[in-house]
């Protein structure tokens, strides 16, 4: 399987998981996005050393996972990419701030150790959030969500036909490339003489595909922006749901809630 | 190249935001896509075959490794700059919102390291005035044009993701070491990328030029010189250009350490005549300014005020607690499930 039938493999997966029914489905764009981005800036302003105090912000993603029904292991799987960055980057502190904060048994531990696992919960944190919202709500929903938020309908409009065009160009670039392998077995990849016509053949064919794209669009009456989801309004439960969270999220960030928990048993 | 929301602060993600914010508008307004709504399905079909070369593994030559496209400087020699901008903004937004491709937060940061570079200093300063030049083999000119213009903005957008983690006081490691590590790793990538992406323009010039913005209707003769013989030079000049370049800027500081402090292993020791240990200006309205900073300060770097007695922000009673949630967490995951089970059967 090449990577563009992975690619679209994933698409339809989220597309899937997408269409499913759950309280968290069946909450408004607007609030389901506005607590995503609330939930990412709380976490991202913990400092690199409030190791504790980030801990139970893990109840954002823990509570939706649960009540959505989305799994784990796909939110995983989406994380082998931008994980191993975040890593590379944290992995200095160890070896740079060696400063002994205190001790487990015979095992010291370092204030780089705190601040690298710091970070790692923060990347860990912040996917998880992104891929919660994505995996609750179409692409039709965002893009409405964004309206709401006035992004440019030119913008929206890039978003929708560029996502209904994935799906096509990948199919088209899968079978160039499985017929390329069928004809040069035991290569990994493109073979650097063919850079230039294998993509380029691409490139044109998608050229003549926007040309007709364009015609038709123009004997349908196209009028500068498509026509997304439906018009929604926020219900009551939507306006608990995003006071309810972002309240949590102003208590978490206040108060180090590892702390308070641990003084009522030491 | 992506940047993760982790490896950012609040201030730099907005501030970047901002900044690429204001980019696109300008790039719409170019564009007058009221007027020229052909653009439109254009510019949304090309992010998406840009979507699908950048899952093609290229085969380096000789190395037996691989490579990908990042598609910006492409994008901008087949659309323009503006149309070039806005396509990479919905291939970053996409690649965001439905990968989890870098991180919502992130995206401003994105958009600007991977696109605004590519698509705005390598278009207007290299690619352009490069194959606008008075040189006669326009294959030539294209390749050039396309891989100095790629290695020069991979090498600015590493930077700027050099200096976006920085800012965000993520790592411990000092800004020299970062970029060390960042640049000589993106040189090698962007060579490639200019690689794939001169080999596209050249494949597309001999076919259909006209699709070439700049070059248009131009003469379309092809030159004597191989894509091949072009890339090994360009190669090998790149990699000399490099290492003997790196050789001399490890030995002395940097510009602007130099110009304050000198370098008195160097010989010259006097310049600004500052001492490095204490140098700033000593008065009462900076010591208040710098007060009202510490106070202000939105970067994690500087820990909130209830840190201060406790440096590493742990305590016994914080690992207990944390214990505790990590252990209610676990709770909630197997109750989750055991009630969804019985949803189920229900």
């Amino acid at each position: 399987m090449n990577q563009m039938t992975n690619a679209m493999l994933e698409l339809a997966n989220m597309d899937m998981l997408a269409k499913q029914d759950s309280p968290v489905h069946r909450r408004h764009p607007l609030v389901k996005l506005l607590v995503t981005i609330i939930y990412i800036v709380t976490v991202v302003s913990y400092s690199k050393n409030q190791l504790t105090a980030i801990i139970p912000m893990i109840i954002y993603p823990i509570f939706l996972f649960q009540l959505s029904g989305i799994p784990l292991k796909t939110c995983l799987y989406k994380m082998r990419f931008i994980l191993p960055l975040v890593c590379a980057v944290g992995i200095w502190n160890p070896f740079i701030d060696r400063v002994v904060v205190m001790q487990i048994g015979r095992v010291p531990i370092t204030s780089g150790i705190i601040s690298f696992v710091t970070l790692m919960l923060k990347g860990v944190f912040s996917l998880m959030a992104s891929f919660l919202l994505i995996s609750t709500t179409n692409i039709e929903q965002i893009c409405y969500a964004l309206s709401l938020l006035k992004i440019p309908d030119v913008l929206i409009t890039q978003i929708l036909i560029t996502y209904r065009y994935i799906s096509l160009l990948l199919k088209e670039a899968g079978t160039m490339m499985n017929a390329y392998s069928l004809r040069a077995p035991g290569q990994k990849g493109l073979h650097f003489s063919a850079w230039g016509s294998f993509v380029g053949q691409l490139l044109i064919r998608s050229m003549d595909r926007s040309q007709h794209l364009y015609q038709s669009m123009q004997m349908r009456g196209f009028r500068e922006s498509f026509y997304y989801a439906k018009d929604k309004k926020a219900q009551k439960a939507d306006w608990i749901y995003l006071i309810l969270w972002i309240g949590i999220f102003l208590l978490l960030r206040l108060f180090n809630l590892s702390e308070v928990i641990g003084k009522l048993f030491v | 190249m992506h940047m993760a929301d982790a490896l950012l602060a609040p201030a730099v993600a907005a501030t970047m935001y901002v900044a690429s914010g204001i980019t696109t508008g300008v790039s719409i307004k170019q564009l007058r896509l009221k007027e020229n709504t052909e653009k439109i399905p254009v510019m949304g079909v090309m992010a998406a075959f840009v979507f699908a070369g950048q899952m093609i593994n290229y085969t380096i030559p000789g190395t037996g490794s691989s490579g990908h496209m990042c598609g910006g400087m492409l994008l901008s020699a087949l659309l323009g700059p503006y149309a070039g901008f806005v396509s990479m903004v919905v291939i970053l937004a996409i690649q965001c919102l439905l990968f989890a491709d870098g991180g919502l937060m992130a995206l401003g940061a994105n958009c600007w390291n991977m696109a605004f570079y590519g698509c705005f200093i390598g278009y207007f300063l290299i690619y352009r005035p490069i194959v606008k030049s008075k040189m006669k083999d326009m294959k030539l000119k294209l390749i050039l044009a396309s891989v100095l213009g790629c290695v020069v903005t991979l090498q600015l957008g590493a930077f700027s993701v050099c200096i976006e983690t920085f800012a965000s006081g993520i790592s411990e490691l000092s800004f020299g070491a970062f970029l060390g590590l960042m640049q000589p790793i993106h040189l090698a990538i962007g060579l490639i990328e200019g690689l794939i992406t001169a080999a596209v323009v050249v494949f597309v010039y001999q076919t259909r030029p006209q699709i070439l913005e700049v070059v248009g209707d131009e003469d379309v003769k092809a030159g004597s010189w191989s894509l091949k013989k072009v890339a090994v030079v360009l190669g090998i000049l790149v990699v000399l250009i490099g290492g003997i370049g790196s050789q001399f800027a490890s030995s002395n500081p940097d510009g602007l350490e130099w110009s304050l402090f000198g370098n008195e292993d160097g010989g010259y020791s006097a310049n600004m005549g500052l001492d490095e240990d204490d140098y700033g200006v000593s008065s009462s309205v900076a010591d208040t300014a710098g007060s009202i900073q510490d106070k202000t300060a939105l970067l994690p770097d500087y820990a909130f005020a209830s840190d201060s007695e406790n440096p590493a922000g742990t305590s016994f009673s914080g690992i207990v607690g944390s214990a505790i949630v990590a252990l209610l967490a676990a709770g909630l995951c197997v109750a989750g499930g055991f009630f969804r089970k019985k949803h189920a059967k229900a």
